[in-house]
Parts: structure tokens; sequence; C-alpha cells
């Protein structure tokens, strides 16, 4: 156990090896960072095998790597801390961040800034595992700040694209704000217990902290705010649709699996101090059921295939922080892990798909992709199962149905969120499917049709020394090569079994991960049995009544497409955006007439228009009225004085010699004068 | 001989000293110029001798001398750097040749 | 009060303000002159015999007469001045002379009245040839530097032709 400081070692390795070598050939620089990856995926492998093996006492065993700092009462050290809690998390982040990994090896094939690419996600990794392995705030907040940094550094990749930076300035931003309020609770923290050691802080707060006090309360409520930045919840949420711009292993990898869900874990493992505040505890459940059907009703009338998937991410973390806020710790966390299955599986896949159509992201482009790419049309299948929990697809059933019953049984307050988790149920069934219909069953899609259905030498592209694009690009109907379709595969079997690891007791399952996180959660109750069966029906239930409903909605927003392809003439396909730029444009000309209706749920239920008129456009105003800087020129006043009495002293200087004469005589009156007064 | 006051003395000198300050402000002309200039030292002189006078001593008309043989020199070559400027054509007048005109 | 002490100042102040008042410059040398005799006249009244003397001798007597040389060579002559000219010197001078005034009446005690007792030359020449010796060899030295300066500023080049008066009128 003592080598879990390779875990994050490893990619931080693969970052700075990727960054000093210049030049790498071909994919190596991709090979290296998978590796990288891969290596501490092992290493968390193996710590995990020595922690079950051997549990340490207390459930938690603390590697100090070296003293970082001391000042007054705080010395926190390098230092990370290895409990149930964090195993699950690195597993979680190492392997589906190595399946990524291999994955955008060929997806990225072509890309300038290839290897930049690959450093940066394994900075990403390194920095998103001491985020979890942090054993003290301050460190904790170091990785905070670091997937942050590589959020910004990855959407804008292309940074070509000012949108793409726009994109990426905005995420940044608008975690910043939830940053900072992160910041300030861990000032509190410190100021109130006189530690920043997690393990302290609980039992310091336990003791000097009582249930309900204002500290409490305050510390949780900031610690929530961060959380709220970088899970894109309510408020903080309308970064994470416009993050899209960057690549989709990116999205697959910060903005599904792992980055939103670091606020998520932020308040697991601070769970002893929102306990303490119960109010708090209730804004998170509430934070939750709201940003899960925002997001949900967005979900439903986008077009942007990634759009619809990056709101529906932020709906499931809603589900999250519904869990969280209801006491259900464990199954938070399990959903967590699910989500990560699925939720990378769509967006691997959309990435594949978007690439095969020449860069096309509308889905009401597309069409008649079953048949053209079979596989992906069964992976995204079972991706899609897995997001609407229907019981083949184990995992997103045991995970979600855990949620529920919880949600059902915490009280009064508990029915009425119960009543918004089901209406989020049917939402992500009805977005879902609309998805898949519209993408993947047969209709007069012009992007799948204009795309070629062969190709003269399927792999002889693979194999040339300067492939432009990978082999796949506009080729719908190219086989998806080993490296690409191993990952996905490997995703889409965790999708389907994953839900053994905490399968419902009452059909035959053991709660194994209840059980593990059990050690460093407080445990959640087991509810009985009878409601429980109840309430599976009946969530499933909303969720198949989901399917009808989603192709009605896929067929019509179909119909409009063609209609209005028709009155045009034009093709809107051809006119696919460019790779990187967020959806906004994808609407373009051809639908301008769209009811408002649906546009209100499309941008986000106007969250955008109002932080622009609420914050952008005052500040704006002021930096206008500012524009020549009053607080600069008041610092510049010393010199400013200078120049001009230069100026005006230069004056003097006539060269004229009666000039000098008169001052020579005007110097001995004052002197005079100095003298008889003084 | 009758009391005199030395203030009026050197009051005198003042005055006369002020009066070759202002020449020199006034006039224009270099030769002028150096007029007012002898002036001041003059006047300047004759605070010594007042200065001497009063206290009976010789040493005021020692310095008087001393500035006669200054004067003398200066005004020698004063006057022959006037003649120079004057022979290559320079006009006399300060203000000119202070804003160095070309020939 | 000694009344030919304040006569003779009165006709210095006089004629020097004439000095430099006046447009022509021998007539401006020739009230300079008069000044001069007038200072020397309150010189005697002070008790220097000897400097009064060699005041008219030396200073009337060479140096003014070294610039009616000049003069006449040369023929200066200055337009009048404008009224506005005049202002700010003389406002400035006015000042320095009223804080010179001021200050030589603080006296304590009022002005002072004593004994002149005249000087001999002899006192004078022990004076300089004693205590004074050094100064009197540098002002040798200077006299000397200035006849070798005016010697050599005014002498005319081998090969120059020109007259200078000439070349100067030209």
């Amino acid at each position: 156990m003592s080598l879990i400081w390779l875990v994050p070692a490893f990619p931080f390795a693969g970052f700075l090896f990727l960054v000093f070598s210049r030049g790498l050939s071909g994919r190596r620089a991709g090979v290296v960072g998978s590796v990288a990856v891969g290596l501490s995926f092992a290493a968390a492998v193996a710590v995990f095998a020595a922690f079950s093996s051997a549990p340490p006492a207390g459930g938690s065993y603390t590697l100090v790597l070296w003293r970082w700092f001391s000042s007054g009462a705080l010395a926190p050290n390098v230092a990370l801390s290895v409990d149930a809690l964090s195993l699950v998390m690195i597993l979680v982040v190492t392997g589906v961040g190595f399946l990524i990994h291999l994955f955008s090896i060929e997806h990225m094939v072509g890309e300038e800034g290839y290897a930049r690419f690959f450093a940066y996600m394994n900075l990403f990794v390194g920095s998103m595992l001491i985020l979890v392995l942090a054993d003290n705030l301050v460190l904790l907040y170091l990785g905070w700040e670091g997937v942050g940094l590589c959020s910004y550094l990855l959407i804008g990749f292309w940074y070509r694209e000012s949108a793409n930076g726009r994109a990426a300035r905005k995420a940044f931003i608008v975690t910043r704000v939830g940053d900072v309020s992160l910041l300030v609770g861990i000032f509190l923290i410190a100021l109130s217990l006189g530690s920043v050691d997690i393990q302290e802080v609980a039992r310091r707060a336990a003791v000097s902290w009582p249930a309900g006090s204002t500290t409490a309360i305050l510390a949780a409520a900031l610690i929530l705010g961060g959380a709220v930045g970088k899970s894109a919840q309510l408020p903080l949420q309308t970064w994470l649709p416009d993050a899209m711009a960057g690549p989709s292993p990116v999205s697959a990898l910060i903005h599904a699996a792992t980055m939103v869900t670091a606020g998520v874990y932020l308040v697991a493992r601070s769970h002893v101090i929102f306990s303490l505040a119960p109010p708090v505890l209730l804004a998170v459940a509430v934070i939750g059921a709201a940003t899960l059907f925002v997001a949900g009703a967005s979900a439903v009338a986008q077009t942007d295939i990634k759009r619809v998937l990056a709101y529906s991410t932020m709906s499931q973390i809603g589900y999250m922080f519904l869990a969280l806020g209801v006491g259900a710790w464990t199954g938070a966390i399990f959903h967590l892990v699910t989500h990560a299955f699925f939720k990378s599986l769509l967006f691997l896949a959309a990435g594949v798909i978007i690439n095969a159509l020449s860069d096309e992201h509308d889905i009401r482009a597309m069409g008649g992709l079953a048949k053209k790419m079979p596989f992906i049309f069964w992976v995204f299948l079972i991706g899609a199962f897995g997001l609407t929990a229907l019981p083949p697809v184990t995992s997103g059933f045991a995970s979600k149905d855990a949620i529920v019953a919880r949600v059902w049984e915490s009280g009064d307050p508990g029915h009425i969120l119960w009543l918004v988790a089901m209406a989020g149920v049917f939402l992500t069934s009805l977005y879902t499917f609309r998805l898949l219909f519209l993408v993947f069953a047969e209709r007069k899609g012009t992007a799948t049709q204009a795309a070629p259905t062969t190709q003269p030498a399927p792999h002889a592209s693979e194999h040339e020394a300067h492939v432009e694009r990978s082999g796949r690009h506009g080729d719908p109907s190219a086989p998806v090569g080993g490296i690409m379709g191993a990952p996905l595969a490997i995703l889409a079997t965790l999708c389907v079994v994953g839900g053994f690891l905490d399968f419902p007791r009452m059909l035959g399952g053991a709660p194994v991960i209840t059980r593990f996180l059990g050690t460093a959660l407080p445990p959640s109750v087991e509810s009985a049995g009878s409601t429980n069966t109840v309430l599976a029906l009946l969530s499933l239930a909303v969720s198949l009544a989901g399917i009808p409903f989603g192709w009605l909605l896929a067929r019509w927003a179909a119909r409009r497409a063609a209609r209005q392809t028709a009155r045009r003439g034009e093709v809107v396909a051809g006119a696919g955006p460019a790779a990187a730029s967020p959806s906004a444009g994808a609407d373009g000309a051809a639908h301008r007439a769209e009811p408002r209706f649906a546009s209100f749920f499309k941008r986000g239920w106007l969250f955008d228009s109002a932080y622009e008129y609420l914050f952008q456009r005052p500040f704006e105003w002021l930096c206008r009225i500012n524009k020549r800087d009053i607080v600069n020129r008041a610092s510049e006043a010393l010199g400013s004085l200078n120049l001009f009495a230069s100026l005006v002293l230069r004056r003097s200087q006539t060269g004229k010699i009666r000039h000098y004469v008169a001052g020579l005589a005007l110097g001995a009156a004052i002197i005079l004068a100095v003298a008889v007064i003084l | 001989m009758t009391p005199v006051s030395f203030e009026y003395g050197l009051a005198l000198a003042a005055i006369l000293f002020v009066l070759g300050l202002v020449g020199i402000l006034v006039r224009r002309n270099l030769v002028f110029m150096l007029l007012c200039t002898e002036i001041m030292l003059n006047a300047a002189g004759f605070a010594f001798i007042v200065a001497g006078a009063r206290w009976a001593q010789s040493d005021g008309q020692v310095m008087f001398i001393f500035l006669l043989a200054m004067a003398g020199a200066e005004v020698a070559v004063g006057l022959a750097l006037i003649l120079l400027l004057f022979s290559r054509g320079r006009p006399l007048d300060v203000d000119s040749l202070s804003s160095g005109e070309d020939r | 009060m000694n009344t030919p002490f304040v006569v003779a100042g009165v006709i210095a102040i006089a004629a020097t303000l004439m000095v430099i008042m006046q447009r022509n410059a021998v007539h401006a040398l020739l009230y300079l002159i008069v000044s001069l005799f007038a200072l020397a006249v309150t010189m005697l009244f002070l008790g220097a015999a000897f400097v009064a003397a060699l005041e008219i001798i030396v200073y009337a007597g060479a140096i003014m007469v070294l610039f009616i040389f000049v003069v006449m060579m040369i023929g200066a002559d200055s337009p009048a001045l404008r009224p506005r000219s005049w202002i700010l010197p003389s406002l400035l001078g006015a000042v320095l002379l009223g804080e010179v005034v001021y200050v030589l009446l603080q006296r304590p005690g009022g002005l002072s009245f004593s004994k002149i007792i005249a000087i001999q030359p002899k006192e004078v020449g022990m004076a300089l040839l004693g205590p004074y010796v050094l100064g009197t060899e540098i002002a040798a030295f200077l006299l000397l530097a200035g006849l070798v300066g005016a010697y050599h500023l005014a002498r005319r080049r081998a090969d120059d032709n020109t007259n200078v008066i000439e070349e100067g009128r030209r």
C-alpha cells in the first residue's frame, strides 16, 4: 500500500516526458500517455488488492511524502490518504482514463498538437488523482485547480477557433466562482478548527461545532458552492454545454467521468460537515433535484449530439447530488461509478459518429446509422440502456434504483423530491430515445447519405505514413479499428455487468460496493423490501413509457428538418460546421423559425442570457466608463506630475544671458528675503 | 573730518550696484553690458572702502586696488573680444549671439 | 550729516542712472566718468584719499578711456528701449535694494556716526607689500594674463590684410 504514490506519479511523469520531448512521430505520444495511465491503473489495482486483503485500522492509510509548508497552526503535508472512497475514485479515474487514452491514440491521429493533447490528458489524470488522494484540504484544492486548468486547456484544444477559446474561458470563469467559494470555505475551516487535515477536521468539527450552528452551515454552504461549480449544477451550470467544444475524449473523461464528479466526491468527503448542517444538506438535495429536471428538459430540445449528452451529464450528476442530500452517500458514489461507464461510452461513440460524418454534430442530419455502423449502434444502445436504467444493462438500473428508493424514504420533502426524480427518469428516457431514433433509425438523413458508402482500400489509409485524419473520417462504413473498438467494447461490458457490484438484494444480488464504502462513509439504511419492489417497478415503467414518446419526438424533429430542407433546398449536412465550434452555429440558417417554446429549453432555460444581463453587461459598462483607468492614473500621478513640472521648468532654459542674469538677481533677492525674514 | 554714517555709504554702494544690475538686464548691446558690469564692480569696491573706513584700516583700500587690477584686465580682454566679434561682422546684440545664429 | 558727502552721492546716483538710460554710447561713457568722479569725492570724505586718486587715474583715466577708444572705433548705438522691458528689471532691482536697505537699517542703536580718520598712502602701500603681498603678486599675474590675452585676441594674422573697422562696417 505504500506504493500509492505511484498512482499519481505515473501520469505526472508521462506529462513531463511529453512536454520535454519534441517530435515524437506517429502515435508514440499517444502510446506514452496511455502507458502512463495504464501503469497508474495497475498501481491502483495493486493498492486495492493490498487494501482489501489487509484493511488498515480506522479504515484509512496515509502515506506522508513531505511537509508542504508550516505557517502558524497549519502544517499541511503532501500526503496521500487511501480509504475505500478514494480507492473507488482512483480505480474509476485510472481505469476509465486508461480506456479513453487508448481510444484517443487512434481517434486523435492527424491532429495538430497530438502530443500536446496527451500531455494535457496526463496532467489532468495526475491532478484528479491528487484531488482524490489528498489528505488535507489545501492539497485537495491544488488538485482542484489542476483539473480546472486542464479542463480549460483541453476545451480550448483547437485554439485556432476563437469560439473554442471563449468556451474554455467561460468554463474557467464560471468554475472560478465555485473555486473561490471553496477557498473561503477552507479558510473558514482552518480559522475555526485550526487544521486543514481532512480527518482531523472531521474529528474536531464533530466536537466543536454543534449541529446546525452558523459556522457549520457557512462552511458547508461554501464547500457546496465549490462543488456546484465544478459539477455544473444550478446555478453554475452554464459552462458545461459549451465545453463540448473540446474533442470527444475530453468530454468523455473530464466532463462525464471525472472532473464533474469531483464535486460529488468533495461533498462525500466532507460528509461530517454536511451532517452538521442539515439545511445545507437539504439544499444539496434541492439543487440536485432542480438541476436534474432543468437539464433533462433542456436535453430534450437539443440538436447537437454532444450537447444532449452534456445536459444528460448535468442531469445525472443532479441525481448524485440528490442522493447525497438525502443521505444515500454510498448510492451517490455507486451512481458515479456506473455513470462513468455509460456516459464515457456514449461520448466516445458520439466522437466516432461525428468523425465518420465529417464533423457533423446535428442529429437531425443523421439517421440510418444502425445499418452503416453496426458496432457503434450496439455500444451506443448499451450505453443508452444504462443511462435510462433499463434492466438488461445492469449498471444504471442498480444505481438509479438505489437512489430513488432512498429518496422516497427520506421524510416529507422526500416525497416531493421523489416526484421530481421520477419526472427526471421520464425525461431521461425521452431524450435518450429521441437521440437514438434520430441518429440510428432509418430515414432520409442527408449526412449519412452524403457520406460515401464504400472506400476503395479500407485499411490503406491507416497504413499510410502521412495520414491526414483518422481513416474513418468521412466514412461511416469503415470498420472501427481494434484500438478504438476495444475500449468501447470494454466499457460496454462494464455497463452490462457493472450493476452486479451493488445489485439490489431482493433480486438476489449483494451490496458489494455499499459494504466496501461503508468503511469510509456513513451507511445508508437498507430500505424495506416491499416498498423497494414497488418503487423499482414504478421507475422501470416510467422509463419504458419514455420510449414511445421519444420516438414521437424524434419523428417530429425529423419531419420538421426534412420540411425545412425541402423548403430551402439546401443540403444541411454539407454546410456542417467545423469540428470544434459549439453547436449554436449548427442551427444556422435552416431553423430560424423555431418555436419559442422549444428555444427556451434548448438554450438551457435562458440561464446564459440571465447571467449576461446580471453580470456581464454591468461589468462591461464599468469597464467602459473606466476606459482611461482612474486607478492607474492615480498611481502614475507622481510620474506625470514630474513630467509636467519638467516641461514647465524647461521654459526657463532660454539660452539668453540676460535671462540668466535676471535669474541670478532673483535668486539673490529670494535668499536675502529668506535671511531677512527668518 | 566730520562724522559720516556708514549705513548711508553702504546704501550708496547698494544703490549703485542695483543700478548696474538693472542696466545689464535691460541693455542688449555688448558694450553697454560691459559698461554696466564696470558700474557694479565699482560699487562693490566702494562698499569695501566704506567698510575699511569704518574700522580705520587700510584693508578696504587694498581690496579696492585688487579690484581695480581685476577690472582692468577684464575690460582689456572683454573689449578685445568685442572687437573680434565686430570684425567678424557679427551683430553686437547679446540676444542674437545667445541664440547661436549662423553667420 | 555730511553735506558734501550726500551731494556727491546724489550726483553719483544721478549720473549712473543716466548711464543706463542713454542711447548714445559716448554719452553714456561720459556720464559714467562723471559718476566716477563723484564717487572719488565721497571716498575722499571717507578718508581714503589714496584710492580716490587711484579711482580717477586708473578707473576713469584708463579703463574708461579704453572704452571710449573702442566705442569710437565701433560706433555702438542702441535703439531706444521699449518701456515694457524696463519694468521687470526695475522691479527686481527695487526689491533687491529694498532688502539691502532694510538689512542696513536693522542695526540696533540706529545709525552710527564715527570719526573719520584719513588713511595715509604709505599705510596702504605697507599693507599691499606686507600682509597682502601674495594678493599683489596674483594681481600682477592677472594683469599679465589680461595683457597677453588681449594682445592675442586682437592681433592680425600674418596673411590677414583686412582692416578691422572696415570689415565691421561692411
